[in-house]
């Protein structure tokens, strides 16, 4: 008689939290049907959001304790259109390219799930493009601050010095992030175009097959990625 | 309990997972230096842990040798007085106390004792051990730069650390911060694999409630490490760009050297919130993982099951997660907020009781057990003992009306050490000498073994002890001489002195300590598979020392939590883990 015999009752779920507690704490898997990689991507983000958190609280702390007003933030980042300026229309503009990009990432993750190589690859591509996008844009906008502005991390003629030091840190680490996410999604886009992830091709330095799990844990930190933009563009350029 | 597979009947879910695929290294250099194997990764980790460690023990002699016989020995200056603290501390901390409990123990025991293979990610892991080095590498640095390390005190206070005056405000402090965020990035990519692995990679039949408690503490102290470093990681960024880029994120308007600073408007006391908000959950980082060990020591040691394990569970979960809440008691004095103290205080004290209950039930687990006073057993005693002594004082320091008159005395210097530094490396000492015969395959020399442990144990209560007194007495921590003070005794100079001795003692029982473990590991007997009879899946492998793989052709299936010590009606005194029900009868 084998040691595996299992009384098909007691493979059903206990009603209530009860279950919920026996299942999660079961053997082998406590996220039943995730794998590892997506797991580890998620804890990742979770830890990663601790970092922003820390930014967050501290450039509210700095704001708070600051002696010289802070700079109005729709003023600072206007960009004027025949005569007129318009308040924080490059951050739109970014924002919408940012969010867009969440579109085509959610897609990609769908269609290779379908293993359609070649619109996961259009859709992996454009992903990339308008990250990059949004990187060109945030090079732009640091240009014109440092260089017509006369905004520097030290300080800046329109108020307290930590608007420029806060500025610079988080957007420069959240921009970080997004020039990460997109060289991953360049590489991502030559592996399903090379058919890597089709044919389980062992990855340059970990040797482990491909497969188009991948794609979601990629998708999982572009997402989270776009989502800390919200978060500094509502509290940073819109407080 | 439910979760004992006592019968027939209870069950064993089908495999869920496929094996997994093994890297199998075709070089020297792939196989033993940038090895992917988690017990290779483990000793590497450990190795670099104590080496830097030893540089720690050795600047803690400098520090004793000053208070004890001031104006003696004249290379100690006050700057390098201050370095040897500061460096002290963080290397104790940081780079030793939580890279071996996590990297070292963390890597060699998880994959062994939840069944599995190796880490998940074995590739990341090889990075994370790597990197590791790089921030051992870039303190080390930091002693050999112009002006020295950083002498800041190792909780690194802004405006002080990174102006001209501080020993180390040159190139010490920038190496130091770029080591911590350097240090940060490793564990984190470490981190990432033992708690992935301990949740998706267990074996079939170890589900969370029948894990060794060893797991448990070290997988909730690497959740509170991936969630708590990241604020030191954000405040080592804005320090260095206060120093580099002259930004003000910590500094105030500030007069230095007679001269007024570049800083304005910057605020001192955000690095206080981040660098505890880190700086507690970091005591627990390091006692989590030795409460776990040291539950499985006891129970072992002693042949009789860990009294109340889910309770010992819950209580690890809820420490881990009360730790988060408790960082300003170490800010009393900081100006913060009174209020906040009041609310400080009283989370301080809601956490002493699931600790508290912990050690109540390690004292139940002994109650009535079998004690074999083995040096596992010696050492996880001698735990129990610094461990309570070093709570009580915390109840002292937690509150914040007495903690007040204590503040920056050596009464703090004595409690944290007993709690957070005495108990947990009796754990690491125990727990080495505990698997010792499964790492190395042989016995450690138990004569010498002995006399590390006296040694270190009498020792160790010579040495803080005393501190209590002479911190109620007033003597401030981190001073470079108390002669001439009048409010002190010439008592207190003499008790420095003894302290002193006793810790060039205890210092030297540890060279002992590595002399037999790297000595034992050639010359020592051979040791059997199984020595104490544990139940672990570590001591089921086929091979001692455990191969890449760690198990043979099939995973170890799990029919029973740890802890199946003397159990009535079985003719052994323990019944290992994946021993099946019907096969325990006998």
């Amino acid at each position: 008689m084998s040691t595996e015999t299992m009384a098909s009752d007691s493979l059903e779920l206990k009603p209530g939290m009860a279950g919920f507690f026996d299942d999660w704490s079961s053997d082998q898997r406590a996220f039943k049907g995730v794998p590892w990689g997506k797991a580890m991507m998620w804890i990742f983000l979770v830890s990663d959001t601790f970092i922003f958190g820390c930014f967050l609280a501290s450039y509210m702390t700095v704001r708070m304790s600051a002696l010289e007003p802070w700079p109005s933030a729709s003023e600072v980042f206007a960009l004027s259109f025949g005569g007129a300026p318009i308040p924080l229309i490059l951050i739109a503009i970014m924002t919408f390219v940012l969010i867009t990009s969440s579109g085509t990432m959610a897609l990609a993750v769908n269609y290779g799930y379908r293993k359609n190589k070649w619109v996961t690859f259009w859709l992996l591509f454009a992903t990339a493009l308008l990250g990059a996008t949004f990187v060109g844009m945030q090079v732009f906008e640091w240009s014109k601050l440092i260089l017509e502005e006369g905004v520097r991390p030290w300080g800046n003629p329109m108020g307290a010095a930590q608007f420029g030091s806060v500025f610079f840190m988080v957007t420069g680490f959240h921009g970080f992030h997004v020039s990460i996410g997109v060289i991953f999604l360049f590489i991502f886009s030559y592996k399903v175009a090379r058919g890597h992830l089709d044919n389980q091709t062992p990855g340059w330095f970990t040797k482990r097959g491909g497969n188009y799990e991948e794609i979601e844990i990629l998708g999982l930190y572009w997402h989270f990625v776009d989502l800390v933009w919200v978060f500094i563009f509502a509290f940073f350029y819109l407080w | 309990m439910e979760h004992v597979a006592h019968d027939e009947t209870s069950f064993v879910r089908p495999a869920e997972v496929g094996e997994m695929e093994l890297y199998h290294p075709k070089t020297w250099l792939g196989k033993y230096v940038f090895s992917q194997d988690a017990k290779t990764i483990a000793i590497q980790y450990a190795a670099t842990a104590i080496s830097i460690g030893m540089v720690a023990l050795v600047l803690s002699w400098v520090m004793r040798l000053q208070l004890a016989w001031p104006n003696t020995f004249t290379f100690i200056d006050p700057a390098y007085y201050l370095q040897a603290v500061t460096m002290h501390g963080m290397i104790m901390v940081v780079y030793l106390l939580t890279a071996l409990f996590l990297g070292g123990f963390g890597n060699y025991l998880i994959p062994l004792m939840v069944g599995a293979r190796d880490m998940v990610f074995p590739w990341l892991n090889m990075i994370s051990f790597w990197v590791y080095f790089v921030a051992v590498a870039l303190l080390a640095a930091s002693f050999l730069v112009g002006g020295g390390s950083t002498g800041a005190g190792w909780t690194l206070y802004p405006p002080q650390a990174i102006l001209p005056g501080t020993p180390g405000s040159e190139a010490g402090i920038l190496l130091m911060l770029a080591s911590l965020a350097v240090f940060i990035i490793g564990f984190t990519m470490g981190g990432l694999n033992y708690v992935v692995t301990i949740l998706q990679a267990r074996t079939r039949g170890m589900t969370l409630m029948r894990m060794p408690l060893t797991v448990w503490g070290i997988f909730v102290a690497t959740i509170l490490a991936l969630f708590a470093f990241p604020a030191l990681f954000v405040s080592a960024i804005m320090m260095s760009l206060d120093v580099l880029l002259g930004t003000s994120f910590f500094m105030p308007a500030i007069m230095t050297m007679g001269n007024e600073a570049d800083h304005v408007g910057g605020n001192p006391l955000l690095f206080q919130h981040l660098f505890w908000f880190f700086g507690h959950p970091e005591v627990y980082i390091v006692a989590l993982p030795a409460f776990g060990i040291v539950s499985d020591l006891i129970s072992i040691h002693a042949r009789k099951n860990i009294f109340g394990y889910r309770m010992m569970v819950w209580a690890i979960v809820i420490i881990g997660a009360l730790s988060f809440v408790v960082w300003a008691h170490h800010m009393y004095v900081s100006g913060m907020n009174p209020y906040f103290g009041f609310f400080f205080a009283t989370t301080t004290l809601i956490i002493a009781v699931p600790t508290a209950l912990k050690v109540y039930n390690w004292v139940l687990t002994l109650w009535q057990g079998n004690i074999h006073l083995t040096i596992p057993m010696l050492f996880s005693i001698a735990f129990l003992l610094f461990f309570i002594n070093g709570g009580m004082t915390g109840l002292f320091l937690g509150n914040a009306t007495v903690s007040m008159p204590l503040s920056d005395t050596l009464f703090v210097v004595a409690h944290f050490h007993m709690v957070m530094a005495v108990a947990p490396v009796m754990v690491v000492c125990g727990a080495i000498y505990h698997w010792y015969p499964k790492i190395t395959g042989r016995w450690y020399h138990q004569g010498m073994a002995s006399f590390h442990f006296w040694v270190t144990f009498v020792g160790s209560y010579l040495v803080f002890l005393p501190m209590h007194y002479l911190g109620i007495m007033g003597v401030p921590r981190r001073y470079f001489e108390i002669t001439g003070t009048t409010f002190l005794p010439d008592s207190a100079e003499s008790v420095n002195a003894s302290i002193t001795i006793a810790a060039l003692v205890v210092g030297f029982a540890q060279l002992v300590f590595l002399y037999n473990l790297i000595v034992s590991a050639f010359n020592g007997k051979q040791a059997p598979s199984n020595p104490w009879n544990a139940t672990t899946l570590e001591w089921q492998t086929e091979h001692t020392p455990p191969q890449h793989g760690n198990f043979g052709k099939e995973l170890p299936c799990v029919y029973r939590w740890a802890y199946d010590f003397s159990v009535p009606g079985v003719e052994e005194d323990f019944i290992p883990q994946n021993v099946p029900p019907r096969n325990a009868q006998a």
